[in-house]
């Protein structure tokens, strides 16, 4: 019977009814967009990351710590038989991984050398663009960042200079062939990237290797000496470690926007139970109870949040739809700064954000009904039927 | 329930505020007694009383003392819940503003105490659209309150006040808003339902115009009874 009254008291009051729940629709939209953007961000970020560099996974020479340059000088072997047979059979590659300094435009820079076969294709990099080229220079591909930084072009020279095997500096020129536009900044600050056998030349390593990266779907092979096998859930661990780290942040947001919303919904029931004292009175006076009043009030925010739910379909579905498929682009490229962001930020709207969004707002709704409605018990009958505010 | 002798039994009732740290005699000693079918006004000038009386009849104020009992039940021992069932069931309420609730139309407007009181919709359909029609509304039953005057308001308000068959209505200044025309319409329809319904009614009022109805008048002066006459040949009644 009350949701009867109340959806009517809702249907009947139209301007109020439409406002609250255009206010509420409104906040239920952007909590859904920037989380789903939010999603989007980290999901995006994991994706590229195995797209462009971890594949299937890896298997590391154990002394390999990426995170530690120096450990690269001791961080190379021949490969075992297993390991290389999938690299014959075209289902891994090997990259060997070295620092080196670099001059480009006379200044002195530090960087991680990194040989790759350039006919691979487990991985998403120009690799290819590393073939014939053959004017006695090292051909180097880097990644827009890196260019930036040491203001290299296409074409550009510059002397590279690194420990080979026997601890004995060489140096050689090197020319850039291309310049990648990559958003996995880890491919790109700092590295220049060579063809393999060059590498191997280079350092006086033949046949070595640093890390071998797989296809996905591969299984692990038996007999992979004291190499370690790092798998994709290894591999993007630190970036889920961020997104981790990120999450209070995250949260914060998502409460502020809940806050935003639920202060409009609350100030919307405040100021109906006060313009609406003297039916408050006359329900009274018809003989409902103060408790079954403060109920309808209550359900009537319940229904504010359902009909919001619909309308957030009705007339932000659209949008949500559209910026899920087509993305929202962004006005500078972040990879610049480090970030490993898409030029176009793609929303991901998960199942669980949108119950989780959905229950939480719904909660918050008819928290914010109930907490003024509860005031209506206080309320004199003779004083509402006066139109009398709430003290 | 002793609905067929007295409706409302109030022995000594005193009802007092505190205002500005003095205490505010709204009523003071009342004795009354109103039995089944009688069409009472309780006059007095404004401030002596008269709606208090009427909203502690109601049930809507409590009286400071004195025993109030009504359609056989003691206000005062009753809990707020108890006295809403007894306010849907049996009681009915006309305001000088008419408090009708502006979403609603006519029919939605006077089909709330059967809603309040679970009428089954087939029932309470034949109930609005009876009371609808004995208030002269038939045609204005879908319109909202903003679409009606003064007069169809407060027919409406009766209308909803009746429309559960209640033993006792109770009207605050119900003509107070209405021109002469409209108020003497407004009484000819709640004669007409005293006298059909058998519906006791009781007036909270200073209007002269509703003088000529009744057939007992209660003066209240300065929160007490002055007068209690009854009215051998209203004019109108």
């Amino acid at each position: 019977m009350l949701i009867k009254i109340a959806l009517k008291n809702l249907l009947g009051a139209r301007l109020r009814t439409i406002l609250n729940i255009f206010v509420t629709a409104f906040s239920f939209f952007i909590i859904l967009l920037m989380s789903g953007i939010y999603d989007g961000m980290l999901q995006h970020a994991k994706n590229v990351t195995i797209d462009t560099e971890i594949a299937g996974g890896a298997y590391w020479h154990p002394n390999y710590d990426p995170l530690d340059p120096m450990s690269f000088e001791n961080a190379h072997s021949i490969v075992p038989n297993e390991i290389k047979l999938l690299v014959d059979q075209n289902k891994a590659f090997p990259v060997l991984v070295s620092q080196v300094s670099i001059y480009p435009g006379g200044r002195i820079m530090p960087a991680i050398l990194k040989g790759i076969p350039p006919d691979q294709n487990i991985v998403n990099m120009p690799t290819q663009s590393l073939n014939g080229f053959n004017d006695g220079t090292i051909p180097i591909l880097i990644g827009k960042g890196m260019a930036q930084d040491t203001k290299l072009n296409v074409g550009d020279s510059f002397t590279i200079r690194w420990l080979d095997v026997d601890r004995t500096y060489d140096a050689d020129e090197g020319t850039v062939v291309y310049i990648m536009d990559t958003e996995n900044f880890k491919l790109d600050m700092n590295h220049i990237w060579v063809p393999l056998n060059i590498a191997q030349s280079m350092l006086a390593m033949e046949d070595q290797a640093t890390y071998v990266t797989y296809k996905n779907g591969l299984m692990e092979v038996d007999n992979k000496g004291d190499w370690i096998i790092r798998d994709v859930n290894y591999l993007v661990q630190d970036m889920e470690a961020i997104i981790e780290a990120d999450k209070p942040g995250a949260q914060i947001m998502y409460m502020i926007l809940l806050a935003l919303a639920a202060m409009g919904i609350f100030n919307a029931q405040v100021l109906s139970i006060f313009r609406r004292g003297k039916e408050i009175g006359t329900l009274m006076a018809l003989g409902m109870p103060r408790s079954r009043v403060v109920t309808l009030f209550t359900i009537e925010g319940g229904l504010n949040s359902i009909l919001s739910a619909v309308a957030t379909l009705i007339i932000f579905g659209p949008a949500l739809w559209y910026f899920g498929t087509s993305g929202i682009p962004l006005p500078i490229d972040y990879t610049e700064m480090g970030l490993m962001m898409a030029k176009r930020l793609i929303p991901v709207y998960s199942i669980g954000l949108i119950l989780s969004t959905t229950i939480l707002v719904s909660i918050v709704v008819l928290i914010v009904s109930y907490i003024p409605s509860r005031k209506i018990s206080n309320m004199k009958p003779t004083d509402a039927l006066r139109g009398k505010a709430i003290a | 329930m002793n609905k067929k002798n007295s409706v409302i039994k109030i022995n000594n009732v005193t009802k007092r505020f505190l205002v500005g740290g003095d205490y505010f005699f709204a009523l003071k000693n009342i004795d009354l007694t109103l039995n089944e079918g009688e069409f009472t006004g309780l006059i007095g000038p404004s401030g002596s009383g008269k709606t208090t009386l009427l909203n502690i009849i109601g049930g809507l104020d409590s009286a400071t003392e004195g025993d109030v009992n009504v359609l056989g039940h003691s206000m005062d021992n009753t809990s707020h819940n108890e006295r809403a069932t007894l306010r849907r069931k049996y009681m009915g309420f006309i305001f000088q503003s008419y408090n009708l609730l502006p979403v609603y139309s006519v029919f939605e407007n006077v089909e709330l105490p059967l809603i309040l009181n679970k009428i089954d919709s087939n029932e309470r359909a034949k109930k609005v659209n009876q009371a609808i029609e004995w208030v002269g509304l038939t045609d204005k039953r879908d319109s909202k309150p903003n679409m009606l005057s003064g007069g169809e308001c407060q027919r409406t308000a009766i209308a909803r006040s009746i429309v559960h068959g209640p033993a006792l209505v109770m009207a605050d200044e119900p003509t107070a808003n209405l021109d002469a025309e409209n108020s003497h319409n407004i009484m000819q329809i709640l004669v007409k339902l005293n006298k059909e319904l058998s519906t006791s009614f009781v007036f909270a009022t200073h209007d002269e115009k509703i003088m000529g109805y009744l057939r007992r008048i209660v003066h209240l002066d300065d929160g007490q009874i002055s007068k209690d006459e009854k009215v051998k040949n209203p004019k109108y009644n």
